[in-house]
Formats: structure tokens, sequence, C-alpha cells
């Protein structure tokens, strides 16, 4: 029994950290703002991308840490890119780390033998690993972001959180395919996030490089939804934990009637509130992540039995949805009118935090899906 | 990550539970916090240690198995999942134990502890007072120095003295300089309640039961340590004296962290909860059938966060004013738990049955250990580092 990442996994992960402060501090996530919301904000006239922070991370060899050796990839697990993902949080990186070396590496090396365009797989697997941007939407004309610099989309004909789950899915009807950005069609929106690069994108489901069909496929989008939903949970995780930072260190400094805010104690219960829900969030997604790259769930008397992964993973989905959004608002109750705007940096992990606590299924609807399983019986 | 058992704890989860299978008392054991429940727990404590599972991580000498921390977590689960009887034997075998163990002399650790494993000795604790209840470093009962008769003299008085009323010993500070503010200059005694001059009182918890006590002290003599049992039976002082605060503050963290609260416990009451949400889910609104998952997450989450504490200390990292963290959450868990089964009752919840009992209970998680309004204090200034003042 050893429930903490090894060492070699901790090691790797402070070397992310490391080197995302270096080329992703917040005046970088802020230039990397663009669109519309960049122009009114002042902030940036980016696209969503910074480049010098991916760049590095590919030579490290983040982005092929799910590539199979074959592929020039590292074969590592999911175990290992969650604490990556935390630290990607932690510095709000805009760039899709968790789609091309989450989502899409996942997804693709399920599949590198099976599918029906191999070819394509692989290679598409490949340039993942030498740092090609691909990115994944569910459903036939999803947002997705960092869409507008991607290179390739892996895209799912069906968008699991609008099936209804009381019927069930006609697996006969999924369809996974790779598709290049000349072959969709990309209407960029603009996300309160202006470092998103968000786009609705509508594509036709019988063009492109087929990945799986039929009930692969749809097996395919369950195991790609929830590698979605975990990644978004560790990068959930990062974001307030630095937000939390963020506002310690503020109120440490900021001073009121004479003394530094922080020393209120409402304001540090607000804190020590915000804290214990990042805290208690964590272990759910170290869990889930670990049952995602086939570790067995631990073994106790009386435990319910449910599908343990799908529930692993709504369980943290779930918890850092909740947890996140809660540190937000402390944060900036905590900041007081400074952190109400786009002067300071708080506002720059917020926001994100805002959009991925409701992408890929929000706490309600990962609660529901823990409920129905618990109280089936 | 590895979260399997090992072939040894695979046996020792298959000994627990055939042991408890074969043992544990069929429909359970009225109140403990009463005189007669407690007469029958203390039974139960007596057969527990006869089968060497009332103290399953001390050495084999004093009445344990030497059992690992992680076999600890493991026999936790078993019992609170085979519904054996609360501990009446907690505050001494969590709280004063692990303090003996670290600072106990040879001499006191032989005394005491395997009378406590056997259930013989029975501890409850002399910290809180009238006015020092949170504020512990303002205690005001006092350890006058009595040369003449080799020893010290105890006058004061205790409150909140959980099972006061059915112990026979006291741990307990005292401040024995008598120039000294705050956690200077106290004292950490060990004594007897049938000492002349202790007076006990018994009085009514929230659920009516007899389990707290005020504890008044009046010229109580405890004689220096020479070694003896005969001098032991009269009591004593763990560690130095005038030390006493750092003796308590060891056993603040276990009250606070893992050892009072094992996740055993939560998630047995986490799958009746679901039992109970089952029979009632036609007829319960979606909120509280939400709520119930909620709980049950919570135990979830809980049990894991325990497992990356008992890594961490395996592998020699203290947690320290991390189980402030610990404190916080598993006392209003057990709250959401019980008001989860509550509102799933409905209308019958008023009846005086176990889940109200439950709850009338877990709602002294977030006052006692130190009130949750100081463990938050504690996170906040000790472990993200805000400015005390």
């Amino acid at each position: 029994m050893r429930f903490a990442p090894t060492e070699e996994q901790t090691e790797f992960a402070a070397a992310t950290g490391a080197l995302l402060a270096d080329t992703c501090p917040p005046s970088a996530v802020a230039a990397a703002w663009g669109g519309e919301v960049g122009r009114h904000t002042g902030l940036g006239d980016g696209d969503g991308r910074i480049r010098a922070a991916w760049d590095a991370l590919v030579e490290m060899g983040v982005n092929g840490i799910l590539v199979p050796e074959q592929q020039g990839g590292l074969a590592m697990s999911l175990d290992h890119l969650v604490g990556v993902l935390e630290e990607c949080g932690y510095s709000a990186l805009p760039d899709p780390v968790a789609d091309s070396a989450g989502v899409v590496a996942h997804s693709l090396g399920q599949c590198s033998d099976t599918a029906p365009d191999v070819g394509a797989v692989n290679d598409t697997l490949a340039a993942v690993a030498a740092g090609s941007t691909v990115v994944s939407g569910f459903g036939s004309s999803p947002l997705v972001a960092s869409a507008t610099t991607a290179d390739t989309l892996l895209m799912f004909t069906r968008d699991p959180t609008r099936v209804d789950p009381d019927a069930p899915a006609d697996p006969a009807a999924d369809r996974v395919v790779l598709l290049d950005r000349s072959e969709v069609d990309l209407e960029p929106v603009e996300s309160v996030d202006g470092s998103r690069a968000l786009a609705r994108v509508r594509w036709d489901a019988a063009s492109g490089a087929c990945v799986a069909q039929g009930s692969a496929a749809s097996a395919l989008t369950d195991e790609a939804f929830l590698v979605a939903a975990l990644a978004d949970s560790a990068l959930l995780v990062g974001l307030g934990r630095a937000m939390i930072d963020l506002t310690v260190s503020y109120v440490g400094e900021r001073k009121q009637f004479g003394v530094p805010v922080g020393s209120f104690q409402a304001v540090k219960h607000h804190l020590a509130d915000a804290a214990l829900a990042v805290q208690f969030a964590e272990p759910l997604v170290r869990n889930a992540a670990h049952l995602m790259s086939g570790g067995v769930a631990v073994e106790a008397p009386g435990s319910i039995p449910t599908d343990s992964r799908s529930v692993a993973v709504s369980a943290a989905k779930a918890r850092s949805s909740d947890a996140a959004k809660k540190v937000t608002e402390t944060a900036l109750q905590c900041h007081g009118a400074i952190g109400y705007t786009v002067e300071a940096d708080l506002h720059l992990f917020m926001k994100r935090a805002w959009a991925l606590a409701r992408s890929h299924g929000d706490s309600a609807f990962h609660l529901k899906r823990v409920r129905r399983q618990l109280l089936a019986g | 990550m590895d979260l399997t058992w090992s072939d040894s704890e695979q046996a020792f989860r298959q000994e627990c539970r055939s042991w408890l299978e074969g043992n544990v008392p069929a429909g359970g054991l009225d109140s403990g916090d009463t005189a007669e429940g407690f007469a029958r727990h203390l039974e139960w404590e007596h057969q527990l240690h006869e089968a060497r599972w009332s103290v399953v991580s001390w050495p084999e000498a004093y009445g344990g198995r030497d059992a690992s921390l992680w076999e600890w977590l493991i026999f936790e689960e078993e019992y609170y999942a085979a519904g054996a009887p609360q501990r009446i034997t907690q505050n001494g075998i969590f709280l004063l134990a692990p303090t003996i163990f670290e600072f106990g002399t040879p001499a006191q650790q032989d005394h005491y502890l395997p009378r406590m494993s056997a259930a013989r000795d029975l501890w409850c604790q002399g910290w809180s007072e009238p006015n020092a209840g949170s504020d512990l470093a303002g205690i005001s009962s006092r350890a006058v120095r009595d040369d003449e008769a080799g020893g010290w003299r105890l006058s004061g008085q205790k409150t909140w003295t959980t099972r006061g009323a059915f112990c026979t010993h006291l741990f307990g500070l005292f401040r024995s300089d008598p120039g000294s503010e705050r956690h200077r200059g106290l004292t950490y005694f060990l004594v007897p309640l049938d000492a002349e001059g202790m007076t006990v009182r018994g009085f009514g918890r929230l659920d009516g039961d007899e389990g707290f006590a005020e504890v008044f002290l009046d010229d109580v003599f405890v004689p220096d340590d020479d070694g003896t049992t005969a001098t032991m039976e009269r009591g004593g002082i763990l560690g130095g004296v005038d030390e006493g605060w750092g003796v308590a503050m060891a056993t603040t963290s276990s009250e606070r962290g893992l050892t009072l609260r094992s996740p055993g416990r939560f998630r047995a009451t986490a799958a009746r909860l679901v039992d109970l949400a089952r029979d009632r889910r036609g007829e319960s609104a979606d909120s509280v059938l939400d709520a119930v998952t909620e709980a049950w997450l919570d135990a979830e989450a809980y049990a894991l966060y325990t497992l990356a504490d008992v890594t961490d200390l395996s592998e020699g990292r203290s947690p320290g004013a991390r189980s402030s963290y610990n404190k916080v959450f598993w006392s209003e868990m057990d709250l959401r738990l019980h008001r989860a089964a509550l509102d799933l009752l409905g209308a019958e919840a008023e009846l005086d049955g176990g889940w109200m009992k439950g709850y009338e209970f877990a709602l002294s998680g977030p006052i006692y250990a130190g009130t949750n309004e100081i463990q938050r204090n504690i996170i906040a200034e000790r472990v993200l580092g805000l400015p005390r003042k």
C-alpha cells in the first residue's frame, strides 16, 4: 500500500513546475489573451498560446508522457500526467497540454492497433510527442479551446454530457475521427477567459481519418471523456492552489487598520475553508488517475460495488470543480477591490477555473453519475 | 501508487474479521456513557484484551500485536464494519498512551501500559477547566510543591471530562510554577480518581447520557517517582516538571489527527447511510439524495486522504499542523453524514433512534479537541502561513 506519487513522478512534476515558473508567468498568460476580450481588456493580442512554454514542455517530453515508445513517447501513465497537469493549472498555462498529452494521446494509444485508419492514428501519436497541437471535441458542434491554433482535431460524435443517462446510447451511431484544422468549420467565439482561444467546431462525421466506429467508438468516447474530466480536475486542483497562494501572499502584505488583513480571523477562516476544499479534492484526483492507469482500487469492507473508474473520475471532477469555484470567490473576496480588476493577476486564474469547472460535465452532472451508481442497488 | 494490500495484511484482515464475526455482541450494547452500559463495555474491553485486539499497534509485551499503521487501519475498518461497540478506553489508548510511549520512563511504561491495554486502569482527560477550554494555556488548576512529604499537591477544577464518572484515572495539566503564565510552568500529571481529596460529579450531555464529569481536586497528593509500583499507583508526572505543555501538545496532535478518527468509522456510517437511502429513495427529494451522495464522497475522500497521511508517516514525513485539516474535515463530515440520514427519515427523524443519537454525538465533534474555529486558525497560520497579528 502506498498512496503517493513515485519519486520519479514527484521530480518530473517539480521540474515541470520550475520550467513553467520561468516560461509561463502571469504576464505571459495575460499576453496570450486575444480576440475581442483581449482588446476590450487591453491585456493582449495573443492567440492563447505561450510558445516558449509549449516548446520547453515538448523538449522535456511532457507531450509524449502517454505516447507509446514506438511513436517516440515516454509510455508512462496518467498517474504521471496528473502531477504535471496540476503544475500546468498552477501556472494557468493556456496551451492545450491536457488535450494533446492527455485526452488525445490516451485515446489514440488505446487504438493504435485496432483503428480503421491505423496509419493516421500512429502518425498523429508521433506528431503529439513531437509537439504537434491536437485538441478534442465531443458532439456535433462543440466548443473547443485552443481550436484556432490546433494542427489536428480528434472529434467524437457523442457528447456524454448531453446524452440522457436513462436512455442507453446507440453504440452503432458513434464515430471518432481525426481531422485537419482545414477540414472543420471553426467559428471563433469569445470566452470570459481571453486565453482560451475558443471556437465552435462544426464538422462532418463522414470526413477525416476514422479512429473508431460503432461499439469501439462508443467505448473510446466514454474512455476519452473520463480522461478529459480527469485532466480538467488536475488543472483545477493546480488553479485552486495557485489562487490560494496568490491570496495568502496578498493578504500578508496588504495593511488596513495598521495590520496585515491576513491577520484578521474572518480572512483566515475563509482561506482555511478554501484550502480544505482543495486539500480533500486532490486525493480523489490522484485515486482516479491511478484507476485510469489500470491500477486496482483500494479494498475496504462494506464498500459499495460501483463501476470504480467512472465513479472515481466523477468524484474527482465534482469535488475539484466545487473546490475551484469556492476558491475563486474566496480569493476575490480576500483580495478586496484589487481582485475586482484586470490589473491584478487573480482574474487570469479565476476565469480559467470558471471555464474548466463546467467543461466535460459540471459538479452537478458528475454528482448525479456517482449517485446513480451508489443508490442503484 | 499501489493500493493493494500485501498477503500478510490480507491475512491480518481475515483474522480480524473472523474474530469479530464470532464475538461482536449481536444487537450492540447500551451506550457506554451510562453506568450500566459502561459496565457492559468494560466486559467487552476485557474480551478484546484477552484475544489481543485491544491495542493492536502496541508491542506484544504490553498486550498488542506490533501491528503496522496499515494493519491498524485495517483493524479499524473491520472493527467498525462489524458494528463493534464504541471504545470506552479510547482516551487512554489513543491520547495518553502515545504520550507515555514518547515521554514515559521505562518504569512508567511497564507500569501503566499493560494495565491500560487490559482495561484495568481507565483513563479520562483532565485538561479543560471552567475558564480554559479551547484556550488550554489559560488553565489555573495548580500543583504545589510539598518538599516535606516528597511530592505535589493538586488543587482546582477540571470539567467536560468524558466518562469521568466511570473512569479510574485522570491525566491532566496543572500549573506547577505559580509565577508562570500561559503555556509555561505547567506539568503533566497522572493521578488516580480514588485519591484522597478527589471529587467526581457526572452530568448529562446533550443526549442525556452521563458522559461528562466535573472533577474537583482538593490537595490531592502525588508522590515523587521512586520507580516503585507502590508509588506509581498513587500517580506521577509525565515528562519533566514545568514541561507539561510540550508533552500535552504531543497528545493534541494525536487527538486532532488520525488516531482518534480512523476512516473505517466514517465509511461504516456512510455504508449504513447508503442502505437507508436505497430504502427510502422513492420518497426522498433529489436534494436529499444528493446530500447522501456528497456525504458518501466525503467518506471516500477522507479515507484516501488518510492513506496519503499514513504513507507519509510510514516514510518518516510527519503531517504536523496538517492534522488540523483532518480534524475539521472529519468532524464536519460526521455532521453531514448524520444530517443526511435525518433528512431521509423526515418526520421520523425526531424519534430517539440511532441516527438522532449519532447526530447529537456528531455535534460535539466540531467543539472538542480544540474547536474548529481554533483549527481553522491553525490551518491559516501554521500551514498557509498567514500572520498571527
